[in-house]
């Protein structure tokens, strides 16, 4: 009885000892992670929100920081002239943008899903803007002033775009309006759409070549459409990757360095020595941007049942 | 005696009058659907490579050509200047090797403890391991601009705790400048879209059978045994592909260069403040006022674009496979 009894306890020992081993490795595996969280990124978070309440001075000593309360807010939401405006153009352009990158992202991935001669290599040249558009090179690439400088005085005469002539001609006869015009920005903003696309195509593309065929072909036996079948199995089966497509998009959109917001706030630091103003800019970029990721996950994640 | 073969082959127009015109039709259909899905997918992808053709040729052009009309893709006067001046004004070589250097050290770095942090959020359970997790996503979420200016001082005026005031060491110490932040941070996984490693290979690790590592420790190999001896070489192309990506981006990146590494020469800071050099240069070594025309500034910028790019390109082409194929590898979901 006794003996049964001490062996119960050494074994349960022996397994919460084994149990707490596999903690411990696990905290050791995670430890740099822990240690880098920590310093530089909880211990900057909190410094600069506390920043974003002083008036920050430098020396050669350190620096001091004045409390100064919500000044350094109100200046940027109230007085300073330009921040409000580049937030509101930000988010809009951001909500138009994501939405049209999420669209031709799937359109593209569903092309390049089926099966043609050049397949590799068309996947290959939408994939190659994750690569080269990142970076100093997104400046220097969506700032086309060599090709407009070089139109100018090649064409002077010849000043003619096909989608600037088709804009002015629906635009008298009076179609349309508002949603016009935000069709022709998109147009216009093509490029950058495909270019900042090449990840969410890829992401699209592994989900649907999950999806095995024999679903398709039950569907056919049936006597499904190729409409219906995408609606009813395409659709939902790619579903659960739609998330996980528009929080990228959202977060690469607010990083991109030429975004209008993040150059002031960087101009702010680096050149006006603002540490104070700069920090609480960037708090009320990144609230925003939180609270957007938070709305957009709620909907999705409600809209959306994934099939697992 | 003298009926058909059973599958005797019929010519396409007599399957057709058989079918009653479907197979044409259908034959047509998609016939018609094939060209437009090549149409488009040529003129997307013809839109993605136009800028970098565009550049390749303009910066063979010699600044005449740029003005004259009649030139538009093919360069009248072949020239290698614009190189040679791009090469000076970046300090081609010097850059490209500290970039290298720098790129190659920055991401083994991340990898290496990406791999480790990945593999502990795989494969072991530990109190607080949600809390800790979440804290990975936060870290992909959010901006590091958020924290730049709290950095920028923290390296200015590095005192750990005091440490260094502690020691005597009178002032503390400037690391701004110096590579060892930005090495300490990378080796913490704080560099650059790290979240976003971590939760690949933790995807990744997470879709390796469990299976595996219980025969290796049923076979008496420990912990980190086993890691290294049996999970790591099975996981070695998603770790090439994240290490891929972690190159060129810390390739192309200015915002954690510009930050820490204001004193090396590195290609992507120097290429963006290669417009102000290039209007230097011309103002004052040539004499022009107004540092030249808008055209032939752009001209030598995308030069040194091209100059900046090429490796990555080489590079892509021969690595292609380990890009694209990682993220569909790693499968990843929420």
């Amino acid at each position: 009885m006794t003996r049964t009894i001490t062996q119960a306890s050494a074994s349960r020992k022996l397994r919460y000892s084994m149990k707490s081993r596999r903690a411990v490795s696990g905290y050791l595996f995670i430890l740099p992670f822990i240690v880098g969280f920590l310093a530089f990124m909880v211990y900057p978070l909190i410094d600069s929100l506390y920043m974003s309440f002083c008036e920050v001075k430098l020396s050669p000593q350190g620096r001091t920081s004045v409390f100064i309360g919500l000044y350094n807010y109100v200046r940027a939401l109230t007085i300073d002239p330009e921040f409000n405006r580049m937030l509101t153009e930000e988010f809009q352009r951001m909500v138009t943008q994501s939405l049209a990158i999420l669209v031709v992202s799937f359109i593209i991935a569903l092309l390049l899903n089926q099966k043609f001669k050049g397949r590799t290599f068309a996947r290959a040249i939408f994939f190659l803007p994750v690569i080269l558009a990142s970076g100093v090179l997104v400046g220097i690439e969506t700032d086309n002033t060599l090709l407009a400088g070089m139109k100018d005085l090649i064409a002077n005469s010849n000043n003619f775009s096909m989608t600037e002539g088709m804009r002015t001609i629906l635009m008298l006869t009076g179609i349309g309006g508002g949603v016009l015009d935000v069709v022709f920005t998109l147009i216009q903003e093509l490029y950058d759409i495909v270019i900042a696309s090449g990840i969410q195509i890829i992401v699209f593309l592994s989900g649907l070549q999950t999806i095995g065929r024999s679903l398709y072909e039950a569907a056919d036996v049936e006597g499904a459409t190729k409409w219906e079948s995408f609606w009813m199995i395409t659709f939902p089966m790619i579903s659960s990757l739609l998330l996980v497509n528009v929080i990228y998009t959202i977060i690469d959109f607010f990083m991109k360095t030429d975004n209008e917001v993040m150059e002031k706030i960087q101009e702010e630091m680096v050149i006006n020595l603002n540490y104070g103003f700069s920090s609480a800019m960037s708090w009320i970029y990144f609230i925003l941007t939180i609270a957007l990721i938070g709305v957009c996950t709620f909907i999705i994640s409600k809209g959306v049942h994934s099939y697992e | 005696m003298n009926s058909p073969l059973p599958n005797k082959p019929e010519g396409f127009l007599t399957k057709n009058r058989k079918s009653g015109g479907y197979l044409l039709k259908k034959r047509a259909g998609s016939f018609v659907y094939s060209l437009f899905r090549a149409l488009l997918l040529f003129g997307l992808c013809f839109l993605i490579i136009q800028p970098i053709l565009d550049k390749i040729s303009v910066s063979f052009m010699a600044e005449s050509d740029l003005y004259d009309t009649t030139v538009i893709v093919l360069p009248r006067h072949l020239t290698l200047d614009n190189y040679k001046l791009a090469n000076q004004l970046l300090l081609y070589v010097r850059a490209l090797l500290n970039t290298v250097w720098v790129s190659l050290g920055v991401s083994l770095l991340q990898i290496a403890a990406c791999t480790l942090v990945g593999y502990g959020f795989a494969r072991f359970e530990f109190p607080l391991k949600k809390m800790w997790f979440a804290c990975v996503v936060l870290l992909i979420v959010i901006p590091p601009q958020t924290i730049s200016s709290s950095l920028y001082l923290h390296f200015r005026y590095f005192d750990v705790f005091g440490i260094v005031k502690l020691l005597g060491g009178g002032n503390a110490l400037n690391l701004r400048g110096t590579t060892a932040p930005y090495m300490l941070m990378s080796a913490t996984c704080m560099g650059l879209k790290n979240g976003l490693y971590i939760f690949m290979i933790r995807s990744f690790f997470n879709s390796v059978p469990k299976s595996v590592e219980e025969a290796a420790y049923t076979d008496g190999c420990g912990t980190f045994r086993t890691f290294w001896r049996v999970i790591l070489p099975d996981a070695l192309p998603i770790l090439v592909s994240c290490f891929l990506f972690s190159f060129v981006w810390q390739w192309t990146d200015t915002f954690y260069s510009k930050l820490f590494l204001g004193n090396t020469q590195l290609l992507s800071v120097q290429l963006s403040g290669l417009a102000e050099r290039l209007r230097q240069y011309i103002t004052i070594t040539l004499g022009i006022p107004g540092g030249g025309s808008m055209a032939y500034q752009q001209q030598i910028i995308s030069t040194g674009t091209l100059m900046v790019i090429a490796p990555l390109i080489i590079l892509y082409i021969f690595a292609q496979r380990g890009f694209v194929e990682s993220i569909s590898a790693s499968g990843i979901k929420m």
